[in-house]
């Protein structure tokens, strides 16, 4: 049945997905990585709850934050710190930050044809000790990169960090001269969620920051807009 | 010819220009919304938040949502902004207008008529849902308005998004022997529900008191919950250079001027009469 604007009334079909919104970023640096997500769970106009976690601390040296979906985000979560402990009891060493992005990937592609609705980001540092950040697709496909945002407030946050971290359209500043330090990654990673907070109605309430680099993981909390 | 009805002849043309020509129907701005009215012993306090959306984007952090009708006859609206305010202006000219040649002053009941005269002439299609309160000389009135031009005159209403929230306060609060604190509390106290718990109101709390003869705005009387809360010390510098100049050209603000004919001026002539 058409609409005079043209709009196809189609039959209301049953979905197994819903979004229940939310961001989530990270930025990596030479030697370590900034990793963020708010905590807000949405569906429809309501609020479920201010804190439901979309991040998850797999070792000391890398993480994942994942947005859309929460309950496919709990599941996924689930079977991959399992999965990374029964690594770390077989080869009685914790898993490499470039095992877990293969890992991810592959749990991902094993759902293929009834994918989990998550978008997901890990963030560590390597072998290397470099910071790294790795950006997927629903269904796995990997890429490493040196910062990506996913979610609901994702288009309203990387158009900052593409100009911010990778410095595109900028003809004041050159790209040997710039460094990025980690005052100013963590400094950028809050005020970037903090701006999609203003203007993306499903991310708010509070968000997770965590730093990684070789000494560890420091995980912090902050406040944002509630309305 | 066609007497009266609806005129579908654009119906085909919209279709194709849809299928066809890959015309992007245009997102309306919904004002999301939370709106509130409640009478109380004096006159009536009507409540709005301030969040605009453009589907889940913010669109107006800060916009106004209370609108003028006359002097003491005020319309908060919830529904597509572009609706709500001009149908409320319209109708503002025309109750102007009608209370010019008929020498009185304007009455709740004629706003309301006028209204939902009008929206229903467009059978929902304007969406607009208003909360519309004023003193006239009968005394305070409430009406609530829907986008289909049906009525209901109660003693506290909601609308809007944030309706459900809204209510749940109202319902709680509301006493019929409230004054103009308590009144004004309750308003503030539902479109602060609607604000927190509902995803398409936010910002600032707005407010309107209308006694006999008498109207407050209170816009934005509650600022806690806009607060950015977190701000980088560092500010984003562009050094002067940032965006390549591809060309360059300066014009003249004003070219000369030749002075032709100088004529006296008139108005000294009128002002002598």
């Amino acid at each position: 049945m058409e609409t005079y604007l043209g709009e196809k009334q189609q039959a209301r079909q049953w979905s197994p997905y819903i979004n229940n919104g939310g961001s989530c970023l990270a930025v990596a640096g030479d030697d370590f990585a900034v990793i963020a997500s708010d905590t807000r769970m949405s569906l429809g106009y309501s609020i479920k709850t201010r804190y439901s976690t979309k991040y998850l601390k797999i070792t000391e040296k890398c993480s994942i934050v994942s947005s859309g979906m929460q309950a496919d985000i709990f599941t996924l979560h689930k079977v991959l710190k399992s999965r990374a402990q029964i690594y770390e009891q077989k080869h009685g060493k914790p898993m490499s930050t470039d095992a877990v992005a293969k890992l991810v990937s592959r749990l991902l592609y094993y759902r293929r044809f009834f994918p989990y609705y998550t978008f997901n980001i890990v963030a560590g540092v390597d072998e290397d000790g470099v910071g790294c950040v790795f950006s997927y697709d629903a269904i796995g496909t990997l890429e490493r990169v040196k910062y990506s945002a996913s979610g609901s407030g994702s288009s309203l946050i990387e158009p900052v960090l593409d100009n911010q971290v990778a410095l595109k359209n900028r003809n004041d500043i050159k790209k040997e001269e710039f460094k990025l330090t980690k005052e100013y990654a963590i400094d950028l990673v809050k005020d970037a969620i903090t701006s999609a907070g203003e203007r993306d109605i499903y991310t708010g309430d509070f968000v997770e920051i965590s730093v990684i680099d070789l000494n560890g993981t420091h995980e912090d909390k902050f406040e944002l807009r509630f309305d | 010819m066609q007497k009266g009805g609806f005129n579908f002849d654009l119906y085909q043309r919209n279709v194709e220009l849809i299928e066809k020509n890959n015309y992007k129907v245009p997102k309306t701005t919904k004002t999301g919304t939370t709106i509130v009215g409640v009478v109380f012993s004096d006159g009536v306090v009507l409540g709005a938040d301030t969040r605009a959306t453009s589907g889940p984007i913010v669109a107006d952090p800060n916009c106004e949502k209370i609108h003028r009708i006359s002097d003491y006859i005020w319309c908060a609206g919830a529904g597509t902004a572009a609706d709500t305010e001009n149908t409320t202006g319209m109708i503002s000219l025309q109750l102007e207008l009608l209370s010019l040649s008929t020498g009185r002053s304007p009455r709740v009941r004629t706003a309301l008529t006028l209204l939902k005269n009008f929206l229903f002439r467009y059978h929902g299609y304007i969406s607009a849902a208003l909360v519309l309160g004023g003193v006239d000389f009968t005394g305070p009135h409430l009406h609530m308005i829907h986008p289909h031009g049906s009525t209901s005159t109660l003693p506290y209403i909601s609308m809007g998004s944030g309706s459900l929230a809204a209510m749940a306060v109202l319902e709680t609060g509301y006493n019929s022997k409230m004054g103009e604190e308590d009144a004004k509390s309750l308003v503030h106290q539902a479109i602060l529900s609607g604000i927190l718990n509902d995803l398409g109101s936010g910002g600032n709390v707005d407010l309107c008191v209308i006694k006999h003869k008498s109207m407050e705005f209170f816009r934005n009387i509650d600022t806690t919950n806009s607060k950015r809360k977190f701000r980088k010390k560092l500010p984003y510098m562009f050094k002067s250079g940032s965006t390549k100049i591809l060309e360059k050209q300066i014009k003249e603000k004003m070219e000369k001027m030749e002075i032709v004919n100088e004529k006296e001026s008139q108005i000294e002539e009128l002002e002598e009469l």
